[in-house]
C-alpha cells in the first residue's frame, strides 16, 4: 500500500540509503528479557541475515517489526520517518511483511483466498463483493514469482506443507512490501525449493526490496546474505559484512564460546538392544514401515525437516497414536502399546514437543506438575494424594535438575522456557524410565539451559537409559548423537555416524524425496 | 484447467450435500412406506412451514457456528420477541410497520451486546449466550406478566407472512384451482429461501463471508492478515439474534397464542442440530447454506415422521437424538475410512517409487 508521500528513486540520496533503521529496541516478557537495546539498519535492496541461538530474540525482533508486539523502548525509522508500527495493518501500510515460521494460513480457503486474505480485490461498483476472477489472476502472477505453478482456486489443505510455505511467501510478496522478513523459511523446503526461494530473494533485491532473513542453517546464510547480524541472549553481539561471513565466526558470536564444550560424550553404548521397531506403521502421515533400534546407553537422534514424520513416529511408539501394524519390542519382548499408559508401564516416557501445550499444565504449581504422572502409583493412598510425598519428590527433582525457582508451589508458567523444560523432564524422570523419548527438547530455550539439558541426557545415558531424540538443530544433532537417523516424508532415508558426517550430509538425506 | 478444477471442487463439496440428501430421502421413503399419508399435500405443507420457521433460526446459528462460536440464546430471543411483537400490536396498538422495525432493532441490539461481550470483554460465547438464555426468558415472562399473548382474528395482512401461502393467495376468496390450492408453498418457506439465497451470496461471494470462514478456521492468522476479527464476530452474533427475532415474530404470528414462559424453549438446540446435521462443523470454518437447510429439513421431517408413523410421542426425542447421532457418526466413520484408504494407497505408491529409485541405482 503506497501511503508514503515520496515515490523517490531508490537509494540515491543519502537519507534514504537505509529503508529501515532500528534504534535501541528493548522488549521484555514475564521472566525473560527478550531484547535488550538492539540497533541495526537495513539498506535498500540488500539481504540482511539475522542469526542467533533459539531464544536469542530473533523472532521477537521480527514480530516487533511486523507489528505483532510493541517494543518497551526504542525507535523504528522507515525511510527516514520515525514510526510506531503497533499493529499488523500498520506494518502492511509501511510496507513491512513477515513470512511466518509457523504457517499462518487458513486451510479451508483457496490459495488465492489466503494470498489476498484481508485485502481481497473487489468489484468497482460492488465494494463488498469479492472479484474472484481478478483475485485468481493476481494470485497466479505472485505464485509464478515464487515458482509455484498451481491453480489458485485449489483449497489450501490439499497442498503439501512445502507448497503451503510458498503460499505464505506469495502472501508477503503480494502486498508490494519494501521489507520482507523471512523467519526460518526453509525449515520445510527441499534443496530445489530452497534454491527457488533464493532466486526469489535475489529478484526482490534487484527490484529494490530489502529482505531480512532468519535461519539456523548457516550455510544458507552464507549463500544468501549481504550482511549478517548476530543476536545473543537478546543483545546484538556482532555484525559481519559479506566478505567476513564465515561459519565459525558466526558460531562464536552466537554462542560466545566454543561450541564443542556444549557437548561432552562420556557414556558408553551397551550391547543390549532396548527398543526395537519392526515394520512399525505410523498412522496418518507416514508411508513406510519403520525399522529402528536403540540400545541401552545410546543416544539416537532423529533428524529431518519439519513434516518428516519424526514426531509422528515418537507418538506412535508412545501410544499417543495407535500404530497400524508392525511390532514394538522392548528388551527383546514384544509389547502392545495402545495408549500412553501402556508405554509408561513398559518403562518409557515421552517429553513432547510443545511444552506449553502437551508437556505442562502451565497454570498448575511446579510440584503438582512433577507429581502428575506418578499420582496413581506411589504418591497416593486409596485415591487420596499424599501431599508430603509430592513435596518430597518435587524438592528432590528440583535439586537434581537444578531448576531455578522461588518455591515449588510456584506456577509453572512463571518460569523461564529453560526451567519449564526442566520441569517437564523432572516430571518424567521421576518415573525412572529405561527408555526416554524426546521431541525437540531444546526448542526455544537459552544456551545455558541447553547445555544443562545435554549434560542431563549424558548422565542418563551413562546410567544405561536408552534415549531417542527428535531434533531439527543440526549442531545439536551432531553434538549429542551416537547415531543419527534421518527421515524424510515418513521414511528413514539413512543412518549417519556423527563422528564422520557433516550438516550437508544430513540435509542431503533429509531432502531425499521420492516423487 | 481452471474450470476443470472448479468442477472437482464443486463435486467434492457436493459429496457432503449428497450424503445429507440421501439421509433425508431415506427418512421420507421409509415413513412414506409405513404411512402413505405422510406424502399428502397437507402434511408436506406442514413440514415446509416448520422447516421455514426453524430454518431461519438455523441459518442465523450457522454463521455463529462457522466462527467457532455458539448461540444458546436463540430460543429465549424467539420467546421474548414473539411476545413483545404480539403485545405491541394488540395491546399497545402500535402501527404494524413500527413494530416490525422495533423488533428488528431490538433483536439486532441483543446480538450486538453478545458480540461486544465476547470480543471486547473476552467472555466465552457459551457463557454470554447461556446468560442470555435465562435473561430474555425471564424478561419475557416479567414484561408479559406471564399472560398468554395473541392476535385474535385481526392482523390478517401481517399474519400472512407466517400463515399465508403462494401462489394460491393470488386468487381471492379461495377461487384457486384445487391443485394450486393443495400445493401452494407456505410463506415461511418462501421467506427462508429468499434469506438463504441472500446468505449464500454473503458467505461465498463477499468479503465478509471470506473473512468469516477465515476467522472461524484460524483467528490468529486472520488477525495477522489485517482482518478486524472482532467486527466479523460481532456481525455474526447480530445476524444470529436478528434472524432469531424475525423467527420469533413469525412463530408468534403463526401460533397466534404466545406463552412467554414456554414459546421457543429448546429452539436454540434445534437450530444448532440443524447446523450439525447439515455439515457445519462446531470447530469452525466449515459449512454451507444448502447444508443447513437440508439439515433443518431432516430434523423437521423426523419429528413429523415420528408422529405420522405412529411412534409414541414420548419417544420422539429419543428417535431424533439417535438419528442425528447415527447420521453424524456415519459421516465421521466414512471420512476416517476414506482417510485410511488414501494413506494405504499412498503407501503402495511410495513403495513402488522406492523400488524404482533402487532399480535406477543398480
Amino acid at each position: 500500500m503506497k501511503n508514503e508521500e515520496k515515490p523517490s528513486s531508490i537509494g540515491h540520496d543519502l537519507p534514504e540509503e537505509y529503508v529501515l533503521e532500528v534504534k535501541n529496541i528493548s522488549k521484555s516478557f514475564p521472566g525473560v528479557r527478550a531484547l535488550n537495546d538492539v540497533s541495526f539498519n537495513l539498506k535498500v535492496g540488500e539481504t540482511l541475515a539475522l542469526v542467533g541461538e533459539n531464544g536469542a530474540g530473533k523472532s521477537t525482533m521480527m514480530k516487533i517489526l511486523a507489528g505483532v508486539y510493541v517494543p518497551d523502548a526504542g525507535e523504528i525509522i522507515i525511510e527516514g520517518n520515525a514510526v510506531s508500527i503497533g499493529s499488523v495493518e500498520r506494518a502492511t501500510q509501511f510496507g513491512v511483511a513477515l513470512v511466518h515460521q509457523e504457517l499462518n494460513l487458513c486451510d479451508n480457503l483457496s490459495i488465492a483466498g489466503n494470498v489476498f486474505l484481508g485485502r481481497e480485490p473487489r468489484y468497482r461498483h460492488l465494494k463488498k463483493v469479492i472479484d474472484f476472477d481478478k483475485m485468481n489472476n493476481d494470485a497466479t502472477e505472485v505464485l509464478n514469482r515464487v515458482g509455484l505453478h498451481l491453480n489458485p482456486s485449489i483449497i489450501l489443505k490439499e497442498l503439501p506443507i512445502s507448497s503451503q510455505q510458498l503460499v505464505e511467501i506469495s502472501k508477503a510478496l503480494s502486498i508490494n512490501a519494501k521489507v520482507v522478513m523471512f523467519d526460518e523459511p526453509t525449515s520445510s523446503l527441499s534443496e530445489h525449493e530452497t534454491e527457488q526461494l533464493f532466486k526469489v530473494i535475489r529478484d526482490l533485491n534487484q527490484n529494490g526490496i530489502s529482505c531480512i532473513y532468519i535461519s539456523h542453517r548457516l550455510g544458507e546464510v552464507k549463500e544468501v546474505a549481504d550482511r549478517v547480524i548476530v543476536l545473543r541472549d537478546g543483545k546484538l553481539s556482532g555484525s559481519l559484512n559479506k566478505n567476513e561471513i564465515d561459519r565459525d565466526k558466526m558460531i562464536r558470536l552466537m554462542v560466545g564460546r566454543d561450541i564443542e564444550k556444549m557437548y561432552e560424550k562420556r557414556h558408553l553404548v551397551t550391547d543390549k538392544v532396548r527398543l526395537q521397531l519392526e515394520d512399525l506403521i505410523v498412522p496418518k502421515q507416514a508411508r513406510f514401515p519403520v525399522n529402528l533400534s536403540v540400545r541401552g546407553g545410546e543416544i539416537v537422534v532423529l533428524s529431518g525437516l519439519i513434516g518428516a514424520g519424526r514426531s509422528e513416529l515418537l507418538h506412535t511408539i508412545f501410544g499417543v497414536d495407535k500404530s497400524w501394524g508392525g511390532r514394538i519390542l522392548l528388551d527383546g519382548k514384544e509389547v502392545t502399546i495402545k495408549k500412553p499408559v501402556d508405554a509408561i508401564h513398559a518403562g518409557m516416557v515421552l517429553v513432547p514437543e510443545d511444552r506449553k501445550l502437551n508437556g505442562l499444565v502451565v497454570n498448575m504449581e511446579v510440584d503438582n506438575n512433577i507429581a502428575l504422572p506418578g499420582l496413581c502409583d506411589n504418591l497416593s493412598k486409596k485415591g487420596f494424594i499424599e501431599k508430603r510425598k509430592v513435596a518430597e519428590l518435587a524438592e528432590r527433582m528440583v535439586q537434581k535438575l537444578d531448576i531455578r525457582l522461588f518455591k515449588t508451589t510456584q506456577f509453572a508458567e512463571s518460569l523461564s522456557g529453560g526451567n519449564q523444560q526442566k520441569v517437564v523432564l523432572a516430571k518424567w524422570l521421576a518415573m525412572n524410565p529405561t527408555l526416554l523419548l524426546l521431541d525437540e527438547p531444546t526448542r526455544g530455550i537459552d544456551v545455558g539451559a541447553k547445555a544443562e539439558i545435554y549434560k542431563l541426557l549424558e548422565d542418563l545415558a551413562q546410567l544405561g537409559v536408552a534415549i531417542l531424540v527428535a531434533s531439527s538443530e543440526l549442531q545439536e544433532v551432531l553434538g549429542i548423537a551416537d547415531r543419527i537417523v534421518v527421515m524424510c516424508e515418513g521414511r528413514i532415508t539413512g543412518e549417519l555416524d556423527p563422528a564422520s558426517c557433516s550438516e550437508e550430509d544430513i540435509m542431503k538425506l533429509a531432502t531425499e524425496r521420492l516423487v | 484447467m481452471n474450470k476443470n478444477n472448479r468442477m472437482i471442487e464443486y463435486i467434492r463439496s457436493m459429496k457432503r450435500i449428497g450424503g445429507i440428501t440421501f439421509l433425508l430421502s431415506l427418512i421420507i421413503l421409509v415413513t412414506a412406506i409405513i404411512n402413505p399419508q405422510f406424502l399428502s399435500s397437507y402434511n408436506i405443507r406442514n413440514i415446509l412451514r416448520w422447516t421455514g420457521l426453524f430454518g431461519l433460526l438455523s441459518l442465523g446459528a450457522a454463521f455463529v457456528v462457522i466462527t467457532g462460536g455458539i448461540d444458546l440464546s436463540i430460543g429465549s430471543v424467539v420467546g421474548l420477541i414473539g411476545s413483545i411483537a404480539a403485545y405491541l400490536m394488540v395491546h399497545a396498538q402500535w402501527p404494524v410497520w413500527v413494530v416490525l422495525i422495533f423488533i428488528i432493532v431490538l433483536s439486532a441490539t441483543i446480538g450486538l451486546i453478545h458480540g461486544l461481550l465476547i470480543t471486547k470483554i473476552h467472555m466465552q460465547a457459551f457463557v454470554v449466550t447461556l446468560c442470555g438464555l435465562f435473561v430474555y426468558r425471564g424478561l419475557a415472562r416479567y414484561l408479559m406478566d406471564d399472560r398468554t399473548q395473541g392476535y385474535g382474528t385481526g392482523f390478517q395482512s401481517v399474519r400472512f407472512l407466517a400463515s399465508g401461502r403462494l401462489p394460491s393467495a393470488f386468487w381471492t376468496d379461495g377461487q384457486a384451482p384445487k391443485f394450486i390450492l393443495n400445493w401452494s408453498i407456505p410463506m415461511p418457506f418462501i421467506l427462508l429461501l429468499a434469506i438463504a439465497v441472500l446468505m449464500a451470496i454473503v458467505l461465498n461471494k463477499t468479503i465478509y463471508g471470506q473473512h468469516l470462514k477465515a476467522t472461524g478456521r484460524n483467528e490468529c492468522a486472520s488477525r495477522f492478515s489485517g482482518i478486524h476479527t472482532d467486527n466479523v464476530l460481532i456481525i455474526a452474533y447480530v445476524i444470529s439474534s436478528t434472524l432469531a427475532g424475525l423467527g420469533g415474530l413469525l412463530f408468534s404470528l403463526d401460533l397466534n397464542t404466545v406463552q412467554p414462559s414456554s414459546m421457543g424453549n429448546m429452539y436454540e438446540l434445534y437450530a444448532i442440530a440443524g447446523c450439525v446435521v447439515g455439515g457445519v462443523s462446531l470447530r469452525g470454518g466449515d459449512g454451507s447454506i444448502l447444508g443447513v437447510i437440508l439439515g433443518t429439513a431432516i430434523v423437521r421431517v423426523l419429528y413429523n415422521a415420528i408422529n405420522v408413523a405412529g411412534v409414541s410421542t414420548q419417544l420422539e426425542q429419543v428417535v431424533l437424538g439417535l438419528v442425528i447421532l447415527i447420521g453424524v457418526a456415519a459421516d465421521e466413520v466414512v471420512r476416517m475410512i476414506a482417510a485410511q484408504r488414501k494413506v494405504r494407497e499412498s503407501m503402495i505408491l511410495a513403495q513402488k517409487a522406492l523400488e524404482k529409485s533402487k532399480q535406477a541405482e543398480t
